[in-house]
C-alpha cells in the first residue's frame, strides 16, 4: 500500500471514529487456532491510554466517512464541510495485521458513515472481517458497527466473524432522533439488534446439540447513547438503556457526553463543556441496575427524573429512602448490603466472607479493608458505638461532602472503577 | 549459636534446593543470599549450596500439597520481585506453611504471608503491563524485537502469553536489565544471552537493523494515537496514572516523530 495515502486516509477516519466510547474488548473466548495470529480470551488488555486517559485497546476506525445521511450531531454529517476519505478493504486488514504483530492493539473496531446505501457499506465492513478471520487466520477480537437498515442476511454474515456486533441508537429519544436525524428510523437501529439477538439465542440452542457449530457473536452487542445532545432527561436515558438491556439482551449500553462539533442551533455550541459529570452518573445508575440489584425506577422515575451531581445516585437514593437504615452488617443479607453508601460490591463480598467466622466490628470492617466515610450513616455492626443523632438527609450529604472530595472531580473517567 | 550464610545461584530451583537443606539439616538461624549480592556478615560462615533439580522439585510439589494454587504461584511471583531478603521471607513462610496441618496462605495476621502476598501483586501488575507494554518492532531477518526494563524479573511469567498470541511470528522480547530474552522461533520459547553492538541504543529504531516497513508502521501508530484522542477531555494526570512515565521510553506512540 501506499504509504502517503494509507496515512492520510488513517488520520481522517481514526479521527471521525473517535467519538465512540464502547471500545471494550472483553467478553469473548476466541482462542488461537492452528498456530495462526491472535487470540482473545479473557480480559481484554489496554496497550496505552489516551491523553485524555481513555484505554487503547482496538484499531478504532470508519471504513469510510463519505455518508449519504445528515445527522445533526454527527462529525460524519453530509452538509459538514470536511476532508472526506474511504480504506479498500485490503488496507483495513494490512493496518489491522502489523498493528496486531506489534503488541498495539488487541483487535479492530469499524464503523462507518453510510457509502451508497446500508447493504453497501456493511457488505463492505463485513469483507474486511472475513478476510481477517479466513485469509489471514486472525484470532483477534473484532467489532463490527451494525449499519442501520442492512439486510438480515448480511447481519447474520456479520455474527460470524465478528465478536462483538453494535447498533448505536445515538439519540435516546424518538423526538430528539426526528429532531437531529430526520434521515433516520427507529425501526432501522432495532431491526439489526433483534436479528442479532435472535442469532444469539439460535446459535446456543445449536451448540448445545452440535459442538462445532461457529460461535455467532461471542462478545454479544452493545450500543451507545449521545448525552446532552437533544435535550432528553436522565429519566429517559435510562428507561431507553433499561428498554434495551431487557428487549435485545445487550451486554452493554455506553453513554457518551456531547462533544459539541458544529455550530448548528438545534444542538450545544462549540465550546460548551462536555458533560463529563453526567455522564459518570449515568454510568453509576447503569452499573446499580446491572450488578446491585436496583429497579431503575427506583432511581429514576416521574418525581426524579434527574441525577444528582454532587453525589452518586446510590448516596442519594439511600437519603431519599431513610427508613431503610441504618443496616446490621452481620445480619443484612446481600441486597440490603449492596444497598449501603459507599460499599461496592467487592465490600459486600468481603463482609460475607468475614463474618462468617466472627461478629464484625469497626475495627473488623477497617482491617478488611472497608471503607466507612460515606458508609458509617447507614450501618451498624457489633459496636455500641454508632450514628446516633438524627440526622436529616441534608445534613448527612453535608457531613458526607465535606469529608470527601470526590474522586471523579480530581480524575474524571468513565472507565474508572465506579463505586468507592 | 551462630548464624549460617548460604548461597545459592540465583535461580528460583537453586533457592529451593538451599530450603530443602534448611530443613534437612535442621537450621534455624540463616541468611539466604544469592551470589550475585553475597554481603559478608560478620559472625557468619559461607556455604555455598549446589543446585539439585530432584530436590528442588520435592520442595515445589510438597508446597503444591499444602497451600492453595493461587498462594503456590504467589511464591513464584515473589522470589520474581528479587528484592534484597525476600528469599529469607519466602523461608519464613514456607516454614510456617509447613508447620500446621492447616491451609495458611491466606492468613494474612502473619507477617510474611502478609508481606509476600504484597510483594506477589506488585510483580503480578508488572506482569500485566509487560503484556500491554511490549512494543514488538520488525527486523531486517523478520524477528519481532522488543527490549524492556522492567522492575521485576517477569519474563519467565510472559512467556505463556506471547506464545499464545504470537504463534505464526517469530519474535525475541530482551530484559535490558537482567541481560537475557526469550525467543520464539516458531515452534518453541527459549531463553537466550545476546551481544549486542557497544553503540546499540535501545530506545531508538536504526535502519542498519530493522525493516523499512517498520518506520512506517510507527509512524501509522504514532498518527494513530495522536487522531484517536479528544483535546477537549484531556487529563494528564489520569493518563500518567494510567501509563508511567518511567515506561514511555519503549513505547513507540512516545517517541519523537
Ligand atoms: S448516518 Fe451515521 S455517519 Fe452518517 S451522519 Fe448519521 S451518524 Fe453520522
Amino acid at each position: 500500500m501506499s504509504f502517503e495515502r494509507t496515512q492520510e486516509k488513517l488520520k481522517i477516519l481514526a479521527d471521525a471514529a473517535k467519538y465512540d466510547v464502547s471500545c471494550s474488548s472483553s467478553g469473548s473466548q476466541r482462542t488461537n487456532k492452528n498456530k495462526g495470529l491472535g487470540d482473545a480470551t479473557g480480559m481484554g488488555i489496554c496497550h496505552s491510554y489516551t491523553e485524555d486517559g481513555r484505554c487503547v485497546s482496538l484499531l478504532k476506525i470508519l471504513l469510510t466517512n463519505y455518508c449519504i445521511f445528515d445527522c445533526a450531531y454527527c462529525v460524519t454529517r453530509k452538509s459538514n464541510d470536511i476532508k472526506r476519505a474511504a480504506f479498500k478493504v485490503q488496507e483495513v486488514v494490512d493496518l489491522t495485521i502489523n498493528f496486531y504483530r506489534r503488541n498495539y492493539i488487541e483487535g479492530l473496531f469499524l464503523s462507518s458513515g453510510i457509502f451508497k446505501s446500508a447493504d453497501y457499506t456493511m457488505e463492505r465492513l463485513v469483507a474486511v472481517a472475513k478476510k481477517l478471520r479466513l485469509e489471514e487466520n486472525f484470532n483477534g477480537y473484532i467489532h463490527l458497527k451494525s449499519i442501520p437498515g442492512a439486510s438480515d442476511e448480511l447481519m447474520r454474515e456479520a455474527g460470524l466473524y465478528a465478536d462483538r456486533l453494535s447498533v448505536n441508537i445515538e439519540i435516546p429519544t424518538t423526538s430528539g432522533l426526528k429532531k437531529l436525524a430526520p434521515d433516520k428510523k427507529r425501526e432501522d437501529f432495532i431491526k439489526p439488534m433483534v436479528k442479532v439477538k435472535n442469532e444469539i439465542i439460535q446459535y446456543k440452542s445449536e451448540r448445545k446439540i452440535i459442538k462445532n457449530t461457529p460461535k455467532y457473536a461471542p462478545a454479544g452487542q452493545s450500543t451507545q447513547m449521545i448525552i446532552g445532545a437533544s435535550g432528553e432527561n436522565d429519566f429517559q436515558i435510562m428507561q431507553t438503556s433499561n428498554h434495551f438491556y431487557n428487549t435485545y439482551n445487550l451486554k452493554r449500553v455506553y453513554y457518551s457526553g456531547y462533544v459539541p462539533i458544529s455550530y448548528d442551533d438545534r444542538l450545544p455550541q462549540i465550546g460548551s463543556a462536555v458533560p463529563m459529570m453526567r455522564e459518570n452518573r449515568l454510568y453509576q445508575t447503569d452499573w446499580l441496575m446491572r450488578f446491585y440489584g436496583f429497579d431503575v425506577s427506583e432511581i429514576l422515575n416521574a418525581k426524579h427524573q434527574h441525577l444528582d451531581l454532587d453525589v452518586d445516585p446510590k448516596l442519594s437514593w439511600a437519603l431519599r429512602n431513610l427508613h431503610e437504615f441504618p443496616v446490621d452488617v452481620n445480619t443484612a443479607d446481600k441486597r440490603m448490603l449492596a444497598r449501603i453508601p459507599g460499599l461496592g460490591m467487592k465490600s459486600v463480598y468481603k463482609i460475607l466472607n468475614a463474618r462468617r467466622f466472627r461478629r464484625l466490628n469497626w475495627e473488623h470492617l477497617k482491617k478488611i479493608g472497608i471503607a466507612l466515610n460515606r458508609a458509617q450513616y447507614f450501618m451498624i455492626c457489633d459496636s455500641n458505638q454508632f450514628e446516633r443523632r438524627d440526622l436529616s438527609p441534608e445534613k448527612i450529604k453535608g457531613l458526607i461532602l465535606q469529608n470527601s472530595t470526590s474522586k471523579y472531580s480530581k480524575s474524571l473517567s468513565n472507565q474508572l472503577s465506579l463505586f468507592g | 549459636m551462630h548464624n549460617r550464610n548460604l548461597i545459592y545461584d540465583g535461580t528460583f530451583d537453586g533457592f529451593l534446593s538451599t530450603v530443602f537443606y534448611v530443613f534437612e539439616q535442621q537450621i534455624d538461624a540463616v541468611t539466604i543470599q544469592s551470589e550475585s549480592d553475597v554481603q559478608h556478615g560478620l559472625f557468619s560462615e559461607n556455604e555455598t549450596i549446589i543446585t539439585d533439580e530432584k530436590k528442588a522439585n520435592r520442595v515445589w510439589k510438597g508446597l503444591k500439597n499444602k497451600v492453595s494454587k493461587f498462594g503456590h504461584y504467589q511464591l513464584y511471583y515473589a522470589f520474581l520481585s528479587e528484592q534484597a531478603g525476600v528469599e529469607n521471607l519466602l523461608l519464613d513462610f514456607i516454614k510456617y506453611v509447613f508447620s500446621t496441618d492447616l491451609k495458611v496462605d491466606k492468613d494474612f495476621s502473619h507477617p510474611s504471608v502478609l508481606k509476600i502476598a504484597q510483594i506477589a501483586k506488585m510483580v503480578g501488575r508488572e506482569k500485566h503491563r509487560m503484556e500491554a507494554f511490549v512494543r514488538f518492532r520488525l527486523t531486517k531477518d523478520v524477528i519481532y524485537f522488543a527490549s524492556i526494563e522492567p522492575d521485576f524479573n517477569v519474563l519467565p511469567l510472559i512467556s505463556k502469553h506471547f506464545k499464545r498470541r504470537y504463534a505464526d511470528q517469530k519474535w525475541l522480547i530482551y530484559d535490558i536489565k537482567r541481560q537475557y530474552g526469550l525467543f520464539y522461533d516458531l515452534q518453541k520459547v527459549d531463553i537466550i544471552a545476546m551481544e549486542f553492538p557497544s553503540n546499540f541504543d535501545f530506545t531508538k529504531t536504526n535502519v542498519d537493523y530493522f525493516d523499512q516497513q517498520e518506520f512506517e508502521f510507527q509512524k501509522l501508530w504514532q498518527d494513530y494515537f495522536k487522531s484517536t484522542n479528544i483535546e477537549s477531555r484531556k487529563n494528564m494526570k489520569l493518563h500518567i496514572r494510567h501509563v508511567p512515565k518511567r515506561y514511555w521510553k519503549y513505547l513507540s506512540e512516545k517517541q519523537p516523530y
